[in-house]
């Protein structure tokens, strides 16, 4: 079985070429079949490798991809405990959303498209994770932009959906020079671009100085596609996209990109002292930093967005501190609740004909039983309350945190008290209180289809349990990935103290946000007039975006065209022309010489002739 | 005498044209041009069975009292602008279909010939033929330019002309200066042949290599062109008729990065080591300094002119980083690569500014836009092409964009840093194209686009499925040029080594 994963990335591309070749003269029924199946069948084979795999690493071949002089770079794919997992991710949440997007996109004209670009995502996600060399990885990496950049824009005929797309592709191009040239600087290094040549070398002490410098770059690389300060702008906006985008590629899998090339990139990073450090410090200040402004965002899908960018901060955080596998559970954790979260969303979205203002919403328990059920055990999971998910997976983030730095312990506690407070801030706005949209709206209230109900009952069901492969004291998720190790061995009361911690801060939240929206009634200001100075700051997400305008791209606009106008056109065009109108001018002008004057031919030779016997005397 | 055929047969076609008269004109060209590109094949086909296989190489004394031979010769790095000269000739003839030309005969015939010299320059093996092809591939397309042009022709395709006149005329003197260092044979004579000038450096000073070094150098960098001798081309590209926009920038320009491989680096070794760093900084200044002119242009078709420049920097900043013992081929290769890419890219590009022009009347970034709600197959045939030019993985620009990078990095990481900065205004200045002229809402202008014409959709599908194709399997290519790239080590190897 392990030798066919090259089908897994095949597949979805085999159903992206047939979608997109065939376009409207295909029913929309056979569609739906082909996306999904393709993806499902995916989902198959990875789950029969996973079982397979039995914490061995596989390189499966497919052809010479770039050879030339020592140059040797290979289109072949890496099976292993850590890329398995992400299969399993990509093309189990993949397949759900899939499914629900066949209901969610079921009106929409650009149907087929829609299928079209996520099939072609799944495939460049799993070649993603699936590359052998960083070459391949990059293949997937700036592959996945792409179908980011053309489902942002999805709906083309809106400029300002089409500038959310410009900005996610060129953002994220600024991270991936960082990458390329971190790629670059491995292959001057080791001569190589695959992971396990490097893996053997990375360790001597000759490499040591380059570490830190290598892992900046990756790093840079990794905040454009993971959205972490100061290249997070472009997921908010990125919400432009139709919401099963959002759940699949700005929240379960395009966004841990990043965290899954750093965690495959151990070899490199167990030597970068000072880059973890930057990271933890980058990952906690993003989280904290997105949770504030996600406290004040009316938005359904914007909250859900900072909390991303928040939660995706955390994960950062478990990477910088050494908690590799805390960050790659909470990795899978978030992909379960977030996709949920943002799936829920959508149906009530669906359900409120457009509206995305919880300012407008309310009382929706009572119209959308199911996915009130279902987004409440998302917040929960996400809120990090036990049993649930998030719980678990945070805790060992924390836990991690609060061994290497208290300081980056205590901040990240914080922020995941934001989170509970936001996420029930929403939950309540949303779903409790009464109904605060327009009759309309309220006539038209609905239960969302079984296409769109089923999946999130599924990923409901995980995100309660998922945590289970990876509570204390079992470390399934840890034995998984690491086969030989030992486990860490924790003192119980210890453990037991900082979760206690962590789940008591997570109540006084709920509470807090229970107090404001539901027993005190509050809503949040209508008009900007009503805010306090530093809630306006907050609600304007810090002025980030107008910031970003005016000292990069104003400048660039302002720079070129001002080159352009007084330097491009009459100083480096203007010398050319007058170096050719200067011979026009020099031509004519010793024209005039040429008189027709016997005598003043003779009197010019006579004279040139007089310097030239001068001239021979004195040498 | 493959080699010395595949020069002679658009030689024959072109003469065969200008008496051809009435309207099929366009095709018989179509065909001729098609028959060379199979003849093209053969020669890539017989290439790859026998690297020294005689019939590819053509050796016969032409002019003896001053050691001019007619020395031609195939090796990969040759064959490769050979395929993409026979390549695109065709696609731009189909290209050309729609326009109604006056004087259809002499137009057709002209193309010919200029793919003829540009044959010649890529396979000439003697200095003198060299300087010949070069010249000559210089006089179709000035009358192309000036006869079909557009507003203010005149006055543009006059710079354009006495520029390159100018930059050639260095290259002559320096080739001079060459010769006359070569060894003498027994009746006194020098020779031409590349190989004695590859030795003529032997016998130079310091600073007469100084001088070869800039004469050739100004040559190549004025017909890529590199900044600051740039400011010919956007004129140019914009007034030429889109014919000869695509010669110029798909063929032509590869003559000057080509001859930086083979007619400049190996030649003055002492003069590269010196103003080898000052080539690269003018290459990378290009890169960014056109792609910062590209960000505020309105017309759709200078927009392409400089962006051009950004890619020819890059190419011209790989190959000069080249530096034996100190970085590998990956440069050089990157930088043949991209020639292929580049010319396929930029034609199917210009072509898109083309249809735009026909079918709205406008270039004008500003007043297009949702051609996308009208025809959805242009736009995706449009984005593929992009996708090329900004260099995604899996398309044909990625390929040679990465191994140029990887030239220039291990020349200086500094370099790559700011060459690398192609990768984000690259996107900046592409994607605010297509977001201008493709999505959005229509309007009256782009309302009544239509659809594309067979001849349209043909060129374009061959286009983009060359940017897929070679970005997803490069191996042909980079097999190909193997060869050239261990002579090329060999031959600049270090001397103590």
């Amino acid at each position: 079985m392990i030798q066919l994963a090259w089908l897994i990335p095949l597949l979805p591309l085999i159903g992206f070429a047939i979608i997109g070749l065939g376009g409207k003269k295909l029913s929309k029924g056979l569609i739906s079949i082909i996306g999904c199946g393709s993806v499902l069948a995916a989902f198959g084979l990875s789950l029969g490798i996973f079982l397979e795999l039995h914490g061995q690493s596989h390189t499966v071949k497919m052809f010479d991809w770039i050879n030339t002089g020592s140059l040797k770079v290979d289109f072949s794919f890496l099976v292993d405990p850590l890329s398995a997992l992400f299969l399993l991710i990509i093309t189990g949440i993949g397949f759900l959303i899939h499914v629900y997007s066949v209901g969610y996109m079921h009106d929409d004209e650009g149907f087929h498209r829609f299928f079209a670009y996520l099939n072609l995502f799944v495939f460049f996600m799993l070649l993603l994770v699936l590359g052998s060399n960083y070459l391949i990885m990059f293949v997937g990496w700036e592959g996945v932009g792409l179908c980011s950049y053309l489902l942002i824009g999805f709906w083309f005929k809106n400029t300002d959906y089409n500038n959310a797309a410009k900005k996610a592709f060129i953002i994220n191009r600024v991270g991936d020079l960082g990458f390329l040239l971190g790629i670059l600087l491995i292959y001057v290094l080791f001569e190589s671009v695959s992971f396990a040549t490097i893996g053997t070398m990375s360790g001597n002490a000759e490499y040591r100085q380059y570490t830190d410098l290598i892992g900046i770059l990756l790093f840079i690389g990794a905040c454009g596609k993971s959205a972490q300060i100061p290249l997070y702008t472009w997921l908010p906006d990125a919400m432009a996209g139709p919401t099963p985008v959002s759940a699949l590629i700005h929240a379960a899998t395009m966004v841990t990109a990043g965290i899954y090339m750093i965690a495959r990139s151990s070899f490199i990073f167990e030597y970068a002292h000072l880059t973890n450090e930057v990271i933890a410090t980058v990952g906690v200040v993003t989280a904290l930093f997105a949770a504030t402004i996600g406290i004040f965002q009316n938005d359904i899908k914007k909250v859900l967005a900072y909390s991303t960018v928040s939660q995706l901060g955390l994960m950062f955080l478990g990477l910088g501190v050494g908690a590799t596998t805390g960050a790659v559970f909470h990795v899978t954790t978030h992909a379960f609740f977030k996709a949920l979260l943002f799936l829920g969303a959508g149906s009530v979205i669906h359900a409120m004909s457009g509206e995305q203002d919880i300012r407008r919403m309310g009382g929706l328990r009572k119209h959308l039983p199911i996915t009130h059920l279902t987004f409440l055990l998302g917040t929960i999971a996400i809120s990090g309350i036990p049993p649930f998910s998030g719980f678990f997976s945070k805790d060992e983030i924390l836990a991690g945190a609060f061994e290497e730095h208290k300081l980056h312990w205590v901040l990240g506690l914080v922020a995941s008290m934001m989170t509970a407070f936001y996420m029930f801030r929403l939950y309540f706005l949303t779903f409790s209180g009464k109904f605060r949209g327009t009759e309309e709206q309220h006539h038209h209230l609905h239960e969302s289809p079984k296409s769109m109900t089923i999946p999130l009952m599924v990923l409901a069901i995980l995100s309660v349990v998922g945590g289970f492969i990876g509570i204390p004291g079992s470390h399934l998720l840890d034995h998984f990935l690491n086969p030989g190790s030992t486990g860490h061995h924790v003192d119980w009361a210890h453990e037991a103290l900082l979760m206690g911690t962590a789940t008591l801060l997570a109540l006084i939240a709920i509470y807090m946000a229970w107090t404001v929206y539901v027993k005190r009634n509050t809503l949040p200001a209508e008009k900007e007039e009503n805010m306090s100075r530093m809630q306006r700051i907050i609600y304007h997400k810090y002025y980030v975006d107008e910031f970003y305008d005016a000292i990069i791209r104003k400048p660039l606009d302002m720079i070129s065209s001002i080159t352009y106008r007084f330097i491009e056109l009459p100083v480096i065009d203007g010398l050319v022309n007058g170096v050719g109108s200067s011979v026009k001018w020099l031509g004519s002008t010793v024209r005039l010489l040429q008189s027709g004057y016997v005598g003043f031919y003779i009197f010019a030779m006579t004279l040139a002739a007089i310097a030239m016997i001068y001239f021979t005397l004195i040498n | 005498m493959i080699t010395a055929s595949l020069i002679g047969l658009p030689l024959v076609f072109g003469l065969l044209l200008l008496f051809t008269r009435g309207e099929g004109v366009k095709r018989v060209a179509l065909a001729a041009s098609v028959i060379t590109f199979l003849f093209a094949l053969f020669a890539f086909w017989t290439l790859q069975q026998n690297p020294a296989d005689p019939n590819l190489e053509n050796d016969s004394v032409w002019i003896a009292s001053i050691g001019v031979n007619f020395h031609v010769a195939m090796g990969g790095i040759s064959m490769v602008l050979v395929l993409l000269t026979c390549l695109l000739t065709p696609l731009i003839i189909l290209s050309s279909f729609r326009n109604q030309y006056e004087n259809p005969s002499t137009f057709y015939a002209l193309i010919s010939f200029m793919q003829m010299a540009l044959i010649g320059v890529f396979v000439a093996r003697d200095g003198f033929l060299f300087y010949i092809f070069w010249e000559l591939a210089l006089i179709p397309i000035y009358f192309i330019c000036l006869l079909w042009g557009g507003e203010n022709r005149g006055a543009i395709t006059f710079k354009f002309f006495i520029y390159t006149l100018f930059g050639s005329l260095f290259m002559l003197a320096a080739l001079i200066m060459l010769y006359i260092h070569t060894p003498a044979s027994d009746a006194g004579a020098h020779s031409f042949d590349l190989i004695s000038l590859y030795s003529a450096h032997e016998s130079m000073t310091a600073a007469q290599q100084g001088w070869v070094f800039w004469g050739l150098f100004l040559a190549f960098a004025i017909k890529m062109p590199v900044f600051p001798f740039h400011t010919w081309q956007p004129d140019t590209y914009v007034t030429a008729p889109t014919t000869g926009t695509m010669l110029l920038s798909g063929i032509m320009l590869k003559m000057g990065t080509y001859g930086l491989i083979v007619w400049l680096l190996p030649l003055v070794p002492e003069a590269l080591e010196t103003w080898g760093p000052l080539a690269v900084v003018l290459s990378v200044i290009s890169v960014v300094y056109a792609s910062a002119m590209a960000i505020v242009q309105q017309d759709f078709k200078r927009l392409i002119a400089y962006s051009s420049i950004a890619h020819v920097g890059l190419i011209a900043a790989g190959i000069m980083a080249y530096t034996p013992g100190k970085t590998g081929t990956e440069g050089i290769a990157g930088a043949v690569m991209q020639m292929f890419s580049h010319g396929i890219n930029v034609v199917g590009l210009f072509f898109i500014a083309e249809i735009v022009l026909q079918r709205t009347g406008t270039r004008e970034l500003g007043k297009l836009g949702g051609i996308r709600n009208v025809n959805p197959l242009f736009a995706v045939l449009f984005l593929i092409i992009l996708l090329g030019s900004v260099a995604l993985p899996l398309t044909n620009g990625f390929v040679g964009e990465f191994l140029l990078m990887n030239g220039i990095y291990q020349y200086s990481a500094t370099a790559a840093v700011f060459a690398g900065l192609t990768i984000i205004l690259g996107a900046v200045y592409m994607l605010r194209s297509y977001q201008s002229i493709m999505l959005g809402e229509s309007n009256s202008v782009t309302a009544n686009f239509g659809a594309l014409s067979g001849n349209e959709k043909a060129v374009l599908l061959i286009v983009c499925a060359a940017v897929i194709v070679f970005g997803v399997y490069p191996k042909p290519l980079l097999d190909l040029i193997q060869t050239d790239l261990r002579s090329l080590t060999l031959l600049m190897a270090p001397a103590s080594n």
